[in-house]
């Protein structure tokens, strides 16, 4: 199964990120099959444990990237800590160690920008609960290419910082519940 | 808002014409590198030098020939540390040592040196196992100004500390500071480890092997490469390295795509250290 040609799903987060993904990520069933590719903010200094703990939630595969690693449907994939994660042309990963962007390596803006380049209206884009402003121009850049962007509600996200600058500079990214984000991304896998 | 593909698609054809350019006038090739990350840092030199597209920066860098020099840093990443990953360091020192003990005279390649941290480190390390009287290290990195930094030995003193607990987390059986003296915000490293390691010019795109060594420590290079280039690359390793030598790569880094992936057996998989096979 390889469906990261038909498109893709881009998700940023940073405080409260664990709570947000165990809420929406088990809600996507086996059958999903776009790639979602997830920045998380890390500590740079030790090996991160988000694929192990969602492995055990999800229905989905879940993997670390590595660099030059192929995307693949219906996989959910984490940046590792202390690189930039960028998607190649050729639908693969490639990661950078160069400087953080808005003190963060992996960068969420990064990453939106160089999948929006790729997928332009077939990526779809979400930002979730976090304590700064990164995410926000990457998700217009989404939304200038045609993409789609989702903004989880400040409701249930345990920190708005993120949420909040992604919908100012966003007006017409959609601010949704988690329920309501996962309902999104299986009417569009569906439509592929 | 809606989209202006006209940009992407202009950036598409004019990004290789300035690949093209620099090949030719410079004879730096960044044709195999990895397009989505290259291009971002091109975009930062184009707010660098005032120029609205990727067609200007090539008319400048053509007809201007000081600012390539800034062009060839803002292109290649110069991020390191001492002891960057303590535990790769720390598998070195407890795994691979053991088997480069066995050999009279060791040569070691650090490929991709930018500014010498690696290299440095690894010459401690190699002081502190009692390896220094036969090793020798080579460092090699395709910038002039980096190799030079390198060659300086100089470092800014704000991120020893780093350096410090990065060492001790790499089982350190010295103190860092007996390497080097601080004077006026710098560190400078004693020029008996200089005296270790041979900086020089090589490019991993265009030059062929130089010395045949028994370890490889190429980290956080390939990632800028697409997959061609890295297949170049690793040939180039597996070439250089004598029978059982090791390549050591960057922590996210695998050569599970490469072809020369049959030839090489994973000998510290999480420290990403592989060992060179006998031929099949």
């Amino acid at each position: 199964m390889n469906s990261a040609t038909a498109g893709a799903v881009v998700v940023g987060a940073s405080a409260g990120a664990v709570e947000a993904l165990s809420t929406l990520l088990p809600l996507l069933p086996r059958t999903f099959s776009l790639p979602i590719v997830i920045v998380v903010h890390l500590p740079a200094d030790r090996p991160s444990l988000l694929t192990e703990v969602f492995r055990n939630k999800c229905l989905l595969q879940v993997e670390e990237i590595e660099d030059k690693v192929p995307l693949q449907g219906g996989t959910i994939y984490f940046a590792p800590p202390d690189y930039h994660v960028l998607i190649d042309t050729g639908l693969w990963f490639s990661l950078d160690s160069d400087v953080p962007v808005m003190y963060s390596r992996p960068s969420i803006d990064v990453l939106f920008e160089s999948a929006a380049e790729v997928y332009h209206e077939r990526l779809i884009g979400v930002i979730l609960s976090g304590a700064n402003h990164d995410g926000a121009a990457g998700l217009q850049k989404i939304i200038a290419a045609g993409g789609r962007g989702l903004i989880q509600n400040q409701q249930s996200a345990a920190a708005t910082t993120m949420v909040q600058a992604a919908a100012a500079l966003c007006p017409t990214a959609e601010v949704l519940s988690l329920e309501q984000i996962a309902r999104v991304l299986m009417e569009v896998d569906q439509q592929q | 808002m809606k989209a202006n593909p006209v940009v992407d698609t202009n950036e598409t054809i004019e990004l290789p014409l300035l690949l093209e350019a620099i090949f030719q006038k410079y004879h730096y090739d960044f044709r195999g590198y990895s397009q989505a990350s290259l291009k971002r840092r091109m975009r930062q030199a184009l707010l660098r030098f005032h120029c609205d597209t990727f067609s200007e920066l090539q008319s400048l860098v053509i007809h201007d020939e000081r600012v390539f020099p800034q062009l060839l840093a803002a292109c290649t990443v110069q991020v390191s540390e001492f002891f960057r990953d303590p535990a790769y360091f720390r598998a070195i020192r407890e795994l691979v040592v053991p088997h480069l003990k066995t050999y009279p005279s060791i040569k070691i390649w650090v490929a991709g040196c930018s500014a010498g941290e690696e290299a440095y480190s690894l010459a401690i390390l190699c002081r502190e196992e009692g390896l220094q009287k036969r090793v020798l290290i080579y460092a090699t990195d395709i910038n002039p100004e980096a190799l030079s930094q390198a060659q300086s030995g100089v470092y800014s003193l704000d991120r020893l500390p780093l350096y410090t607990n990065n060492h001790q987390l790499s089982g350190a059986k010295s103190s860092l500071s007996n390497y080097y003296t601080a004077a006026y915000g710098a560190a400078v490293f004693d020029k008996s480890l200089r005296e270790q390691i041979v900086f020089s010019d090589h490019s991993l795109v265009s030059d062929e092997v130089f010395a045949e060594v028994q370890f490889v420590s190429c980290r956080n290079v390939l990632i800028y490469f697409d997959r061609e280039l890295q297949n170049r690359a690793i040939g180039l390793f597996r070439d250089a390295l004598s029978r059982k030598g090791f390549l050591g790569l960057g922590s996210k880094e695998t050569l599970r795509f490469s072809p020369h992936a049959p030839y090489f057996t994973e000998f510290a998989r999480d420290e990403r250290i592989y060992q060179k096979q006998e031929a099949l």
